[in-house]
């Protein structure tokens, strides 16, 4: 009898073991299918679609207090674009950039640093939270990004601002591993939206992105592209880079990057 | 249907765990305040560093440390040792993957708020919470709760009809875990979103910021793994067959008396 318990608990452990076994297998070639990865990834539309209804009076990200800046805001991703191109305008003190505002617009730019600064500014200290889990909290001073847009007139068949950057992150040396993001005009137009070209009072290094760099706040860090040289309205994502309207994105992580 | 949906709660809570343990391993340090990177303090981190006997990994808390090669900080991998948080077999996926692990976490998020609304929902109207979890004053009393505590300890488990009820500290842990663990994992985890921080900045200031919200986010999800030990210890205790038949089909075969 006693032996039949033992035998008997012996084969629940095992068959324990066993299916714990075979659900994780399954689970990791569940997350190797395309199909799958796209079936689970629609939950984000959910998300979006949730965030989007709660956030339909586009209330402001929290602003903190210049006693509550982080004492080291750390600097992700690129630090220091390699390029000739890019090395030879942080030399001139990019006097000579220039960025262009270009695609579904009535009026092309192509604005100057001290032309961005000449606008009205805004300020803002806001809480950074990048998709691996830390956060740093930063003052940013730039122009809206609703300003430079006003000022070019996008079509109405626009739909997407993508931001074109001089950093090539997935180091491939040619324009598929440069740094790119997007975001819809929900969020463009949002006051908080800001092109920076200062950081907590002084002009922005080149580690946190010289001359300019993206501030998307309610979006995570992966979405605050550095080193903007381009800006492009389009009516779709899916014939820039790998389709997916990004750098991360392209490589798996949310186009909507609210959670 | 509180049957179904507890069955449902096993699948989705071990998946949301391992995949909740990957989003853990890109930044294995957890902080108290607003902010929190690798310059600012953390109160727990995963290590791992090379020594002349091979990489060590540990897990320091506070001011303790504790070496966990093999488990945490190091651990091997299909070539090696690995320095990961969490080893590869408590993750989802198996490898380092974020992207797809963010995926699984809040595909799962969805359905573990679907499933818990159910579950409230059949629960207060079929009378489950009435009937079963909420405690009397009775029961409540200090006297019934140390001879409660007694009785676990001792590992004595109730015969005849007593055990077709659950017993106070069963119910208190239960009522822990329904009302207070799982929604305050959805909390906290909505807390670290900036979509919704931008939608109710309040909730986030009122758990002491997104690192802190994180760092309860990971000891809940603790909490939880701590309950579900004891919650499948004390079912094997009680009789594995009867209990998981009855968890199943909701007939209970009665224990027999002591001495029958």
């Amino acid at each position: 009898m006693s032996r039949l318990i033992l035998s008997r608990r012996r084969v629940m452990g095992a068959a324990t073991a066993s299916v714990a076994g075979l659900m994780l297998d399954g689970c990791n070639r569940l997350s190797q299918a395309p199909r799958f990865q796209d079936a689970i990834g629609k939950a984000t539309d959910l998300t979006q679609t949730s965030q989007r209804l709660l956030l339909g009076g586009q209330p402001l990200a929290k602003e903190f207090s210049t006693s509550q800046l982080s004492p080291v805001f750390r600097a992700n991703g690129s630090v220091m674009p390699a390029s000739a191109a890019y090395q030879s305008l942080m030399e001139g003190g990019f006097a000579d950039w220039r960025l262009a505002v270009e695609g579904l617009v009535r009026q092309p730019l192509w604005l100057s640093l001290d032309q961005l600064k000449a606008m009205p500014a805004r300020t803002q200290i806001t809480r950074h939270d990048c998709v691996e889990g830390w956060s740093a909290i930063g003052g940013w001073t730039g122009v809206q990004l609703a300003r430079v847009l006003a000022l070019a007139g996008p079509l109405p068949q626009a739909r997407y601002v993508v931001f074109r950057c001089a950093d090539d992150l997935g180091g491939t040396g040619d324009a598929s591993g440069l740094y790119y993001e997007s975001i819809d005009f929900f969020d463009a137009v949002h006051p908080q939206t800001i092109l920076a070209y200062a950081m907590n009072g002084q002009p922005l290094t080149v580690a946190h992105g010289a001359p300019l760099r993206l501030r998307v706040e309610r979006q995570l860090g992966y979405k605050q592209a550095k080193y903007v040289m381009r800006i492009q309205l389009v009516d779709r994502l899916d014939q820039i880079g790998g389709g997916k309207g990004g750098f991360w994105e392209d490589r798996g992580y949310a186009w909507y990057a609210g959670i | 249907m509180v049957r179904l949906t507890h069955w449902i709660n096993v699948l989705v809570l071990t998946l949301l765990l391992m995949s909740g343990l990957q989003i853990f391993n890109a930044h294995p340090r957890l902080y108290w305040g607003s902010y929190g990177a690798d310059f600012d303090h953390a109160w727990l981190e995963a290590t791992a560093h090379d020594t002349p006997a091979g990489p060590r990994g540990g897990l320091r808390i506070g001011d303790l440390s504790f070496d966990t090669t093999g488990v945490i900080g190091v651990s091997p991998g299909p070539n090696g040792p690995l320095a990961r948080g969490f080893p590869t077999w408590a993750t989802l996926p198996s490898w380092q993957d974020l992207a797809t692990g963010r995926r699984w976490h809040f595909f799962l998020a969805w359905i573990l708020v679907t499933n818990g609304l159910i579950y409230l929902v059949a629960g207060v109207l079929n009378g489950h919470f009435r009937r079963d979890l909420a405690p009397t004053r009775r029961e409540l009393s200090p006297r019934n709760l140390l001879a409660s505590v007694v009785d676990h300890i001792r590992l004595r488990h109730p015969t005849g009809e007593a055990a077709k009820r659950y017993n106070v500290l069963q119910k208190l842990a239960y009522v822990g875990v329904v009302f207070v663990l799982i929604p305050g994992m959805v909390i906290t985890g909505l807390a670290m979103s900036p979509g919704f921080d931008a939608f109710a900045p309040w909730l986030t200031t009122v758990l002491g910021g997104r690192p802190s919200a994180r760092s309860i986010h990971f000891i809940f999800a603790n909490l939880i793994v701590l309950f579900v030990i004891v919650h499948v210890v004390e079912v094997f205790l009680a009789g594995v067959f009867n209990e998981i038949g009855s968890m199943i089909t909701g007939r209970y075969a009665l224990p027999r008396e002591h001495g029958q």
